[in-house]
């Protein structure tokens, strides 16, 4: 058996990097985790594996946030939801690409890997993003 | 036994809260400890506490780790066990948990419990920031998801889902701003109108400025002790007879409701059980209405209405003071003001006045049993007590 990335929040954002959305999967219980876990929280089990995590949803609930933390300043207003994806992983994210006005529950999204790049210090993760199918 | 007190307050302190500028966190606690000892003559402080639990939420603010024996130190309880507590916003509620446990262990007869934060020298961003740590880093922070941003991404979906409205979240703050304007050691001690906090700006829409907490500096403390000694105190004790602490995922995307805090409803569950009482019993509450809709949630998961009217029940009127069942008769984490760390405690501080009849124009007649909630972050953490007059 070929050795596989660990299953960690960097691999995560590794993949992110790559363009592929990835999520832990148990071998044993079948519970798909996104974020990745080192071990399953259903069964305790520590035999999972990387597994592809489809990329549309639909909105799940948002916030226009306007007073933002000191590295986000300079990109306020801007839109943050929880996506449902296709699987019902839930994972948060910016919503770019559809006018704050515009943005309603229960709309489709998909995501969006943009200009992924990644900073010097700590933690070294690019960002991922929702857009309007 | 099932309503016994499981420990016994028999007294309590709170420095005032606001914008305490020059202040160091540890002589912000010296205030409240003091209180303490004044409020309790029969209390020899050296001889009788053998143990603190100082609930405390960020390094960042003072650049000053270590809080446990540092506030025990400034209280003039040098060489004693002191532990800090975090779990964020719930960090001393988390304190009086431990209290418990350290009484009801019979490894120590008295304790003090409380909890101190110093954040008004920091700019709004920095304090953003620095909140923003009680939430989950690689997937919430690191998107741009604020601490408003995680209550207002439950505001959001209880309006989509009850129909709660932005008005009914600005008469919670409107109602405690009253309550706040009673209360000498409140943070804001002036009303406000509806339309003003209706029209106030937007931080995290739907989130107004109006339907934030303060960025507060303050401190609070409790003494506990073990219900039979109580009386060696103090004639008029409050019992507290339910405690109630649950957990729930870091990441509040990772739920699978976002109208409603499991981990509240579990505590809540907890404490009703051990004391042996319904959301009916209950007399008064101090919620932790860190913004206006946790009021609403908090109705809801303590079993005060059905969900989704939480909206309703704020409109009714009957949650304030003159009310059927007051809530933040202190003015809450929304007037008072909210020094994370010393939330909790400071929420039983004002049980502790009110149950022993000295909340002086606040003060709700006949009050025998109260409740306090207390939450850490979008809900990871939340304590529920429970409390009656000795």
């Amino acid at each position: 058996m070929s050795e596989q990335p660990p299953l960690t929040v960097e691999q995560f954002y590794k993949y992110i990097l790559q363009g592929k959305l990835m999520g832990g999967k148990c071998k044993k219980c079948g519970k798909v985790h996104l974020p990745p876990r080192p071990l399953c929280d259903n069964c305790f089990s520590k035999e999972l594996e990387w597994t592809e995590i489809p990329q549309k949803g639909k909105l799940l609930t948002y916030t226009i946030i306007h007073v933002a933390p000191t590295q986000f300043q300079g990109m306020a207003p801007y839109a943050v939801g929880i996506v449902q994806l296709e699987n019902w992983v839930q994972i948060p994210g910016m919503i770019r690409g559809v006018a704050l006005e515009q943005i309603k529950i229960g709309m489709p999204l998909t995501i969006d890997f943009g200009e992924c790049v990644s900073t010097q210090q700590w933690p070294q993760w690019p960002r991922y993003y929702f857009k309007p199918v | 036994m099932k309503g016994d007190p499981l420990v016994s307050i028999v007294s309590a302190g709170l420095s005032k809260f606001g914008k305490l500028e020059g202040l160091y966190a540890r002589e912000i606690f010296a205030e409240a400890a003091k209180e303490a000892f004044d409020r309790c003559p029969k209390l020899d402080p050296k001889e009788d506490v053998r143990a603190l639990f100082v609930g405390h939420m960020g390094e960042s603010y003072e650049h000053q780790g270590h809080t446990g024996a540092t506030m025990a130190d400034w209280a003039g309880l040098l060489h004693i066990p002191a532990t800090r507590t975090e779990a964020a916003c719930a960090s001393s509620g988390v304190a009086l948990r431990a209290g418990i446990y350290a009484v009801l262990s019979g490894l120590c007869d008295v304790v003090m419990v409380g909890g101190v934060e110093k954040m008004t020298h920091r700019t709004t961003p920095e304090v953003t920031e620095y909140l923003a740590m009680a939430s989950d880093y690689p997937f919430e922070q690191w998107h741009g998801i604020t601490f408003p941003g995680l209550f207002a991404l439950m505001a959001t979906a209880h309006m989509h889902e009850y129909g709660t409205t932005e008005r009914q979240l600005a008469m919670v703050a409107v109602k405690n701003h009253h309550h706040g304007s009673l209360n000498p050691k409140a943070h804001m001690q002036k009303e406000i109108a509806l339309e003003n906090a209706l029209s106030s700006r937007a931080i995290a829409w739907p989130l107004k400025l109006f339907d934030c907490s303060l960025i507060t500096d303050g401190a609070s403390c409790l003494i506990l002790t073990k219900p039979e000694l109580a009386k060696k105190f103090t004639d008029t004790p409050v019992h507290i007879v339910g405690s109630g602490q649950a957990s729930d995922t870091i990441g509040l995307y990772e739920r699978e409701v976002f109208t409603s805090l499991a981990a509240a409803k579990l505590a809540a569950k907890k404490a009703y059980e051990m004391a042996d009482a319904k959301p009916e019993d209950i007399d008064l509450a101090e919620v932790h209405d860190c913004f206006t809709i946790a009021e609403i949630i908090a109705y809801e998961d303590l079993g005060f209405c059905n969900p989704g009217e939480g909206g309703k029940l704020v409109e009714s009127g009957e949650t304030k003071l003159e009310g059927r069942l007051p809530v933040n008769t202190s003015g809450g984490l929304k007037a008072k003001g909210h020094p994370v760390g010393a939330t909790g405690t400071a929420q039983a501080y004002e049980m502790y006045l009110q149950l022993t009849g000295q909340a002086d124009r606040r003060q709700v007649e006949n009050a025998e049993t109260g409740l306090t909630h207390n939450v850490g972050g979008s809900g990871a953490t939340a304590t529920v007590h429970i409390y009656r007059r000795g």
